[in-house]
């Protein structure tokens, strides 16, 4: 063989297959991939190895686990701040692989018929099965609740069908000329008991034909499906309970089926024995039982019967069978008879057919029968007085708070609030008044009393004459009684105002009507009510003027109260007044002029404050807060008095030094007798002892201050205003020759701080005087003894020039608008309730209502004389000072307090101007 | 009115005219140079600002945008952005380049007299006759100001910034300075309405000009005077007040149509 190998040529070699490329140089022989080693993947290169059934087949993830091939990572961190809001809740399909959602996976994503589009094939078959539940249910007929409740969701097959002609209940398919047949027994299927005579049966389907018109077609029958139920029991095949109705009772079964014997006879034929068992009163009959004993035919005991054989409906032509209860099959060799017997004979239109069962007769329900003494028109009933003029006049007296009734007569519910009260005895609230008229002092209450009686008699003298003429309408009776009804009740009804509201303006008979009827319920009289309506009207005309009367009643009470809420009590008397003012303020200007003058830069030209520069600022300007811990923002703030000028204006420096002492009794009002303290507003000390006389008589008249006296804060301004404005045009020169002279303010400072307004004890002939007396007195101001000793009268009347302009007239003209000038130069610069206008509208309403100030001062004053005159003497001079001091402050509160309705202010106001305002 | 301020001065004062730029702006209300003196602003009457390069007289851009005569602007340090205030009470930042507005601060109660950037470029203080400073910020977006200062009773007529400080001068003729490093605010009475005030070049010293008709050197630690110069005429417009690189002169505008200069210890 060798020899052969190598002596023959290469004819002689078979070669299989292709051959390995060369071995090139140097390469390495590729080692076989080992087993353990090849390994499955899937389309996106991961392992796919196979497991046991118990891991799932598959791999997941990197090798089973959780991580990847750099190692566990969890997803990377994304601040949630930004997008807090829109967090994305995860579904599972965010942890499937997309082989899942690909056509085979667990959750493909590929269009389905969905539940909604699926065939009702299914469904139908339920159906069936539901409703032989139904029938073999301990409560038979349950199910058709359940449909009747259960949603109506017609499939789009159904809807599609609909849409093409087809109706429920028909089969689908071209139509058929003939009616086809019901049901018919299958030839194959035997048939029990005797049959029928062939004759009569083929000859009762060809009567029916007859009637049928030769053109008509029908639709199909429809197909019933098959029942798929399985059968879980261990009974026979198509067995059915025992219908228990038909079972147990017997007697009504058999009733039952006595209805139905004449129609039904051919399907007794059916049963076969069943008539001839009728000895027995029950029986359970049917194949499923097998073959009894007593029936003849056992041939077939073995014969398959098809389902089909089987009725799995009860239809609506199974009444007829009268085989309630009984569950053996039957054909449907039905009751035509019965029918043929009232059968329309006649044509019947293309695409009609005839009803097979004759339509119930309509009920007819007879309308009720009137009552005897009905009337047709209906009449209102004349109101008698009851509960609802209890309600109205309720609500009057609520308005008015002055109509009095019993309440012994009223029920429970219909007491208000403050009867209930006054019976449980509790005390009464204190809320805002029902009315503005307690707001208002008596003696104004009197004179609106008369304006408004005086106004109504005119009104009535008016009307009086107009209704002559219509006195056919009106009987004079009640007419008169009206009138001296208001005669009667003048005063109590100008507070109601009613003569102010009138509804029904437009006709003045019926507003006289409107009048009277509220007169007569405000004094309670409910029964005459009906006299006033005018006599002539129907019973449902007054019944509508009455109800008419009880809105407009109401709806001016409700426009009364309305007016009064307009109104409230201030809740926080505190606070108002203050306001946020820088803490330190620059110095006063003058002795930085004389510094600046002088050339002298530096210390005293120099303010310091502290100033908190804003965070961001600081941030901005790279530099550090200096004040890290501080809130503020800016100057430091503190809470003054909103009016006091200070906040607003830098006034010289005597006019300060007055005043910051007033500021000091403000903030120490509590702290009377105690030695002076030092405080931010004090001066410095090279000031104080400029003016220490003053500051000793200051802190004199301040020991004696009383408590009660509230603070002069109006008081300030004024004088601040005034004296700011006088003193450099008077002062200042002085001030700038002798620095001792500067430290004192002027004598009008003193006057205007100290010296009551509205001394009216003061002749008005001293008036003229004054002009005469003010530059006397500026001049005597220097003179630092006297200013203790100067006369009450004139500087008081200095005052007076001051805030009763309108007062003294022409005259003291001159220098009033000299105060008004200098209070409007300082205008811009201060609050708005300072400027001279309003300045000038107090007066105006202070002058009209001086008088009552004017008694009620001079008896406080007197008082005030009498409990001082006991002090030493010096301290009953200042005392008085005081006393007056005190006067101008309370009135000045009046004239220059704000808009706030205090109490004090409003006793002063007529109610018009309170509307005005 | 205001004249432009004269250049870092070498030791011999500047004593011809170099360029004049014909703005034709209207009214010139304020020029200034910009951080390195390369280029200059002029504020027209006519709602514009103008960037020039003086030395060539020729305009690079104009800045239009406001809605009033322009009465001063600024540039920023890094010669990027642009401030100026003008009579339609808005402060406005412009980006240089683009010629566009990028923000427009509104606040101000009148016209804005003065603004300034500080340092960095990231506030505009911003002086106006509603006699408040304010302070807007230009990092952010928020449209009102870091801070208010209204300390000032009347309209502020300069504002002047260092690293750390805001210099004002109001027409109550006080001079203002606000020291964010220690929480402080230094008030100097003047008494006369004051025109301008700058800080000297070694941060001691603060220079005002009034409308007395003087300037006053004043110690910035303490307050006391250390220099008046008179001569000039400055009674009814606001006109600046320089001092020179090396802080050996000062300079003033005058209602005569000249600028004066002084030897700063004479």
């Amino acid at each position: 063989m060798a020899a052969v190998e190598s002596s023959d040529s290469e004819e002689d070699l078979v070669s299989y297959g292709s051959a390995l490329q060369p071995l090139q140089e140097g390469e390495r022989i590729k080692k076989p991939v080992p087993l353990q080693e090849q390994t499955v993947k899937d389309a996106k290169g991961r392992y796919q190895r196979f497991h046991g059934a118990f891991t799932g087949g598959f791999s997941a993830g990197y090798f089973n686990t959780v991580g990847t091939k750099e190692g566990w990572t969890p997803s990377a961190f994304v601040s949630s701040r930004q997008k807090r809001a829109d967090r994305t809740i995860l579904g599972p399909e965010d942890f499937m692989d997309e082989e899942d959602l690909s056509e085979f996976g667990i959750a493909p994503k590929d269009i389905t018929t969905t539940d909604d589009f699926a065939s009702k094939a299914k469904d139908r078959i339920k159906e069936k099965a539901r409703q032989i539940a139904g029938v073999v249910a301990p409560i038979p007929g349950m199910n058709a609740f359940d449909d009747l409740i259960g949603p109506s969701k017609i499939t789009i097959g159904v809807e599609l069908l609909r849409k093409m002609g087809w109706k429920e209940g028909q089969g689908i398919g071209p139509r058929v000329k003939r009616k086809p047949c019901r049901q018919k027994p299958d030839p194959t299927v035997k048939i029990y008991g005797c049959a029928l005579p062939p004759g009569l049966s083929e000859g009762s389907e060809d009567e029916e034909d007859e009637y049928q018109p030769e053109n008509v077609t029908f639709a199909p029958k429809d197909v019933m499906p098959v029942d798929l139920t399985p059968k879980e029991n261990v009974h026979g095949l198509g067995y059915k309970g025992l219908d228990p109705s038909q079972a147990l009772f017997g007697v009504s079964g058999r009733e039952h089926l006595n209805l139905f014997t004449g129609g039904s006879e051919e399907t007794n034929n059916l049963l076969g024995d069943l008539k001839h068992s009728k000895g027995r009163k029950l029986g359970i009959t049917g194949q499923a039982f097998g073959v009894g004993a007593l029936e003849e035919e056992d041939d077939d005991i073995y014969a398959t019967d098809t389902l089909s054989k089987y009725d799995t409906v009860l239809k609506d032509e199974e009444p007829g069978d009268g085989l309630y209860g009984w569950t053996a099959p039957k054909q449907y060799k039905s009751k035509k008879r019965s029918e043929k017997e009232f059968k329309y004979i006649g044509k019947v239109l293309a695409g009609f057919s005839l009803a097979s069962k004759s339509s119930a007769p309509i009920k007819i329900y007879p309308p009720p029968s009137l009552p005897r003494n009905y009337r047709p028109v209906h009449y209102f009933r004349p109101v008698v007085a009851g509960n609802e003029n209890c309600h109205l006049q309720k609500a009057l007296k609520e308005s008015t708070g002055k109509l009095e009734s019993d309440p012994t007569h009223q029920s429970r519910h219909a007491l208000t609030a403050a009867q209930r009260r006054e019976q449980l005895g509790e005390a009464e609230l204190k809320g805002p008044a029902p009315s503005i008229l307690e707001y208002l002092s008596e003696k104004d209450r009197e004179r609106l009393k008369e304006v408004k009686q005086a106004s109504e008699q005119q009104v009535k003298a008016k009307i009086v004459p107009q209704q002559s003429p219509n006195s056919r309408f009106q009987s004079a009776s009640p007419e008169d009684a009206t009138l001296k009804w208001q005669r009667q009740l003048g005063g109590q009804l100008a507070n109601a105002g009613s003569s102010d509201f009138k509804p029904f303006a437009k006709d003045p008979e019926k507003q006289k009507r409107y009048e009277n009827f509220v007169k007569s319920l405000k004094q309670g009289e409910k029964d005459t009510l009906e006299r006033f309506l005018d006599p002539n009207m129907t019973e449902w005309e007054r019944g509508r003027e009455k109800e008419e009367f009880f809105r407009a009643a109401i709806f001016y009470r409700s426009s009364n109260s309305t007016l009064s809420s307009r109104f409230t009590r201030a809740k926080y008397e505190d606070d108002v007044d203050k306001v946020e003012v820088p803490r330190d303020q620059e110095k006063d200007i003058d002795d930085k002029e004389t510094a600046v003058k002088m050339k002298m830069f530096g210390r005293l030209t120099r303010d310091k404050f502290e100033w908190h520069p804003d965070k961001l600022l600081c941030k901005r300007f790279n530099v550090r807060d200096p004040y890290p811990d501080s809130s503020i923002v800016g100057l430091p703030k503190v809470k003054r008095d909103k009016y006091s000028v200070f906040n607003f204006l830098t006034v010289s420096e005597p006019a300060t030094s007055v005043t910051q002492a007033k500021n000091e009794k403000i903030q120490e009002s509590s702290s009377l007798n105690k030695p002076k303290k030092s405080s931010r507003w004090d001066v410095s000390d090279k000031e104080k002892e400029k003016k220490d006389s003053i500051s000793e008589f200051i802190s004199l008249a301040r020991s004696k201050t009383d408590v009660q006296q509230q603070p002069p804060v109006p008081a300030t301004e004024k004088c601040g205003t005034g004296t700011s404005e006088t003193l450099p045009t008077v002062v200042t020169d002085e001030d700038k020759n002798q620095e001792e002279e500067s430290g004192r303010p002027p004598m009008d400072l003193f006057k205007a701080i100290f010296v009551s307004s509205s001394d009216e004890k003061s002749s008005s002939s001293e008036e003229e005087s004054d002009e005469e007396q003010q530059p006397a007195t500026s001049q005597t101001a220097s003179e630092t003894t006297k200013q203790v000793d100067i006369p009450d009268s004139s500087s008081s009347n200095i005052q007076e020039s001051v805030t009763a302009t309108t007062d003294s007239g022409v005259s003291s003209l001159p220098t009033s608008k000299q105060e008004l000038d200098a209070t409007e130069e300082f205008g811009p610069k201060l609050p708005p309730a300072f400027f001279s206008g309003r300045f000038c509208k107090h007066l105006d309403r202070k002058e009209k209502h001086r008088k009552f100030r004017e008694k009620h001062k001079a008896k406080k004053e007197h008082k005030r004389k009498k409990e001082k005159k006991k002090k030493h003497k010096k301290q009953k001079n200042k005392g008085k000072h005081k006393n007056k001091k005190s006067e101008k402050d309370s009135s000045s509160d009046t004239t220059d307090s704000s808009d706030s309705l205090s109490d004090m202010d409003t006793t002063g106001l007529s109610p018009k101007e309170l509307l005005r305002r | 009115m205001a004249f432009p301020r004269p250049r870092p001065a070498r030791p011999e004062l500047p004593r011809q005219r170099v360029q004049t730029l014909q703005c034709g702006q209207g009214a010139v209300r304020a020029a200034r140079f910009n951080a390195d003196g390369n280029y200059c602003l002029t504020c027209g009457s006519d709602k514009t600002v103008k960037l020039w390069n003086p030395h060539k007289g020729t305009a690079l851009r104009t800045y239009q945008g406001h809605g009033y005569e322009v009465l001063d602007a600024a540039g920023s340090f890094d010669n990027s952005q642009i401030c100026s205030g003008g009579a339609d009470k808005a402060v406005a930042l412009w980006d240089v380049t683009t010629g566009q507005v990028v923000r427009k601060y509104r606040g101000h109660a009148g016209k804005v007299n003065c603004v300034q950037f500080n340092q960095e470029a990231t506030v505009i203080v911003s002086g106006s006759i509603d006699s408040t400073v304010r302070c807007w910020d230009c990092r952010s977006r928020r449209p009102d100001p870091i801070q208010v200062l209204d300390e000032a009773k009347d309209g502020i007529s300069s504002v002047k910034l260092s690293a750390y400080e805001i210099l004002t001068g109001s027409v109550d003729g006080r001079v203002r300075r606000y020291d964010l490093r220690t929480g402080q605010l230094c008030s100097d009475y003047i008494g006369s309405p004051i025109t301008s005030v700058c800080f000297s070049k070694d941060g001691q010293c603060v220079l005002a000009a009034s409308l007395d008709s003087t300037l006053r050197l004043l110690d910035k630690d303490t307050g006391e005077l250390l220099g008046e110069y008179t001569g000039h005429r400055s009674t009814t417009y606001r006109l600046d007040c320089v001092l020179n690189e090396q802080d050996t002169h000062v300079g003033c505008a005058s209602e005569d149509g000249h600028v004066y200069f002084w030897d700063l210890v004479e």
